[in-house]
């Protein structure tokens, strides 16, 4: 009975930890393909890109943790600038620059860490330093440290997306037309949602690395099907229609997302396997409304390509 | 008079457009249009289709530069080669679509701000305040919808009638140099179309806005405004003041057209209504 309940207690935490760290990811996502229109995938290559930023800030540098976690969303916001230069600037479809980028990091991502990977067990991250302000438990701090970057994230956005810059970036996923009318430059939205975006996705990126005691270079593999599987939820469970709603789906997605995944481990599949299974999620939620049209007799158009 | 009165509003000078050159599509959509358009005017634009009224219209927001030789003043400023955006600080625009003019999933209030920023850099302050908020009210107000006790509802929830009337007070609420409604109660039941234009009329009067109003309604170019210009293959082949146009029926319209034109008139739209 007890062990029962311990189970359910850290499946629980785990949740949540994991929902805060991968819940700013998520926040990322949906800044640019929901709230921008504008599929970027350049997060397979910024989310490992923030661990190894960390890391090696870390270990190489020997920077104090914060400094190193700043550094790292620092370098994701320049990711995020040059792949919005590449779309706006060079006139690169979305999904192009996104991939470039992507393909572009890895090789920049190695460069970084010197190699595939670096262990920072012998070394202090930010949860060693918070443990010796606060003396939590492993996941207490693990859940008060995501909890204040999500916090401190959660607010500054909620800001910043209702200042006169904010509601223009809004706006410029929904009518493009429109926001160039009264005279707001659609492409400055764009570099400035790209920057923000993976910004959030390597503090994401480094927060894990730092959490699970390493990076490597194949940290980011199928992030964006995560974070879709994440947004989706998200939207499903709160259909956000405000700046609040949408970022607390962003984190409530992720909770519930990784619970199913946490659950799904525990029920004894592989690592390896969960993949397969997110794949899977997002394929049944993206094909419902097709189900329901086809249930009511409805005309279904073809699918699109982009 | 004074100096910045006698100076025109909107300058075109050996404006023209041509689409795809130099391919089979090519189309010369604007065939060299010299104009000038006084402060205060309120000008009424027809022309069958294709004859390149949305292209004019298009050319003075920016949405793509004239060719070559081409100049485009708006007050005296020399705009020919500014981004659309850039251009956007002269002119207010109306679309024919609702959906084009407004952001639907932003609140009332939260598009009016983004119009009210029209011309100005925009900042890192709040964008809706209490100064602005009831800046929105009393520019919501004539219009007589109820949008002023909405401002909080996001734009999707409204009808295209209202969608259509916020524009118009998105167009104007910053004091544009020049507001471009383009075919801009055409998708709009008839009643609502009613209401929307005497809207129009009233904000233009009121707010003193130089206009250019392109329409498939002869009765209304006829009745509305103080100036009427008729298009014909990327020209300007009509060009009539209050007085001429005060004495003119749709039929006399239609021959004056022939006329210039040595064409036949042909406009889906105005046929429609005849029958
Ligand atoms: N983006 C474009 N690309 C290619 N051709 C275009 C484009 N826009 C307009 N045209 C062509 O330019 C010509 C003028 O079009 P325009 O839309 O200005 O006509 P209009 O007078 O507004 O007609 P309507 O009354 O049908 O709205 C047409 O032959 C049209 O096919
Ligand atoms: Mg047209």
């Amino acid at each position: 009975m007890g062990d029962k309940l311990d189970i359910l207690l850290n499946i629980l935490s785990v949740s949540c930890y994991e929902g805060l760290a991968y819940g700013l990811l998520t926040i990322g996502f949906f800044l640019t393909f929901r709230v921008l229109d504008f599929p970027d995938l350049t997060m397979e290559g910024s989310f490992p890109m923030g661990g190894a930023t960390a890391a090696a800030l870390i270990v190489y540098a020997e920077w104090n943790p914060f400094l190193a976690t700043l550094g790292a969303v620092i370098i994701g916001v320049l990711a995020g600038l040059i792949t919005g230069f590449i779309n706006t600037k060079l006139k690169v479809t979305a999904l192009l620059s996104g991939i470039l980028m992507m393909v572009g990091l890895y090789s920049v991502n190695l460069r970084i860490m010197s190699g595939s990977n670096i262990p920072l067990l012998r070394h202090d991250t930010v949860f060693d330093l918070a443990g010796q302000v606060l003396g939590l438990g492993k996941m207490g701090l693990a859940i008060a440290v995501a909890g204040a970057f999500a916090l401190l994230a959660f607010l500054l956005l909620t800001w910043f997306l209702h200042t006169e810059i904010g509601l223009a970036l809004r706006a410029s996923g929904d009518n493009e037309q429109m926001v160039r009318g009264v005279g707001a430059d659609t492409d400055k939205n764009i570099l400035i949602g790209c920057a923000i975006a993976n910004g959030m996705i390597a503090l994401t990126g480094s927060l894990v690395a730092q959490y699970q005691g390493f990076t490597d270079v194949s940290m980011g593999i199928g992030i964006i099907v995560t974070a879709l599987a994440s947004a989706i939820i998200g939207t499903a469970l709160f259909r956000p229609n405000r700046v609040i709603t949408m970022l607390l789906a962003c984190f409530g997605g992720s909770f519930i997302y990784r619970m199913i995944i946490t659950v799904a481990l525990r029920l004894g599949m592989s690592p390896g396997d969960l993949r397969l299974i997110t794949s899977v999620m997002v394929l049944i939620a993206l094909t419902i409304p097709l189900i329901q049209k086809l249930t009511r007799g409805e005309w279904v158009p073809p699918a699109p390509r982009l | 008079m004074s100096n910045v009165n006698s100076q025109p509003v909107l300058k075109l000078d050996g404006v023209r457009k041509t689409f795809s050159p130099g391919t089979v599509d090519e189309v010369v959509a604007i065939d060299g249009v010299n104009q000038e358009v006084k402060a205060g005017d309120f000008v009424t634009i027809i022309g069958s289709n294709g004859a390149g009224k949305s292209t004019l219209l298009n050319l003075i927001a920016g949405m793509f530069p004239p060719e070559k030789g081409g100049k485009i003043h708006i007050n005296g400023q020399d705009v020919t080669n500014l981004k659309e955006y850039k251009h956007a600080a002269y002119t207010g625009r109306v679309w024919q679509d609702p959906s084009v003019g407004t952001a639907k999933i932003l609140t009332i209030e939260e598009n009016l701000s983004l119009a009210f920023s029209r011309g100005k850099r925009r900042k890192l302050i709040h964008a809706i305040n209490r100064n602005r908020r009831s800046l929105f009210k009393e520019a919501l107000k004539p219009l007589g919808l109820g949008l002023e006790d909405r401002l909080t509802c996001p734009v999707g929830t409204l009808s295209g009638g209202q969608r259509q009337a916020l524009s118009l007070v998105m167009a104007t609420i910053s004091q544009p140099a020049l507001l471009l409604l383009d075919e801009h109660i055409a998708a709009l039941d008839p009643t609502t179309a009613k209401t929307v234009m005497k809207l129009t009329s009233e904000i233009v009067n009121r707010e003193k806005i130089t206009t250019l109003m392109v329409t498939h309604d002869m009765d209304i170019a006829l009745e509305v405004g103080n100036r009427l210009i008729m298009m014909h293959k990327g020209k300007v082949i009509l060009d009539l003041n209050r007085k001429a146009k005060s004495a003119l029926t749709i039929s006399d319209l239609i021959s004056a057209f022939e006329k210039a034109s040595g064409d036949k008139f042909a406009d889906d739209k105005v046929l429609l209504k005849a029958d």
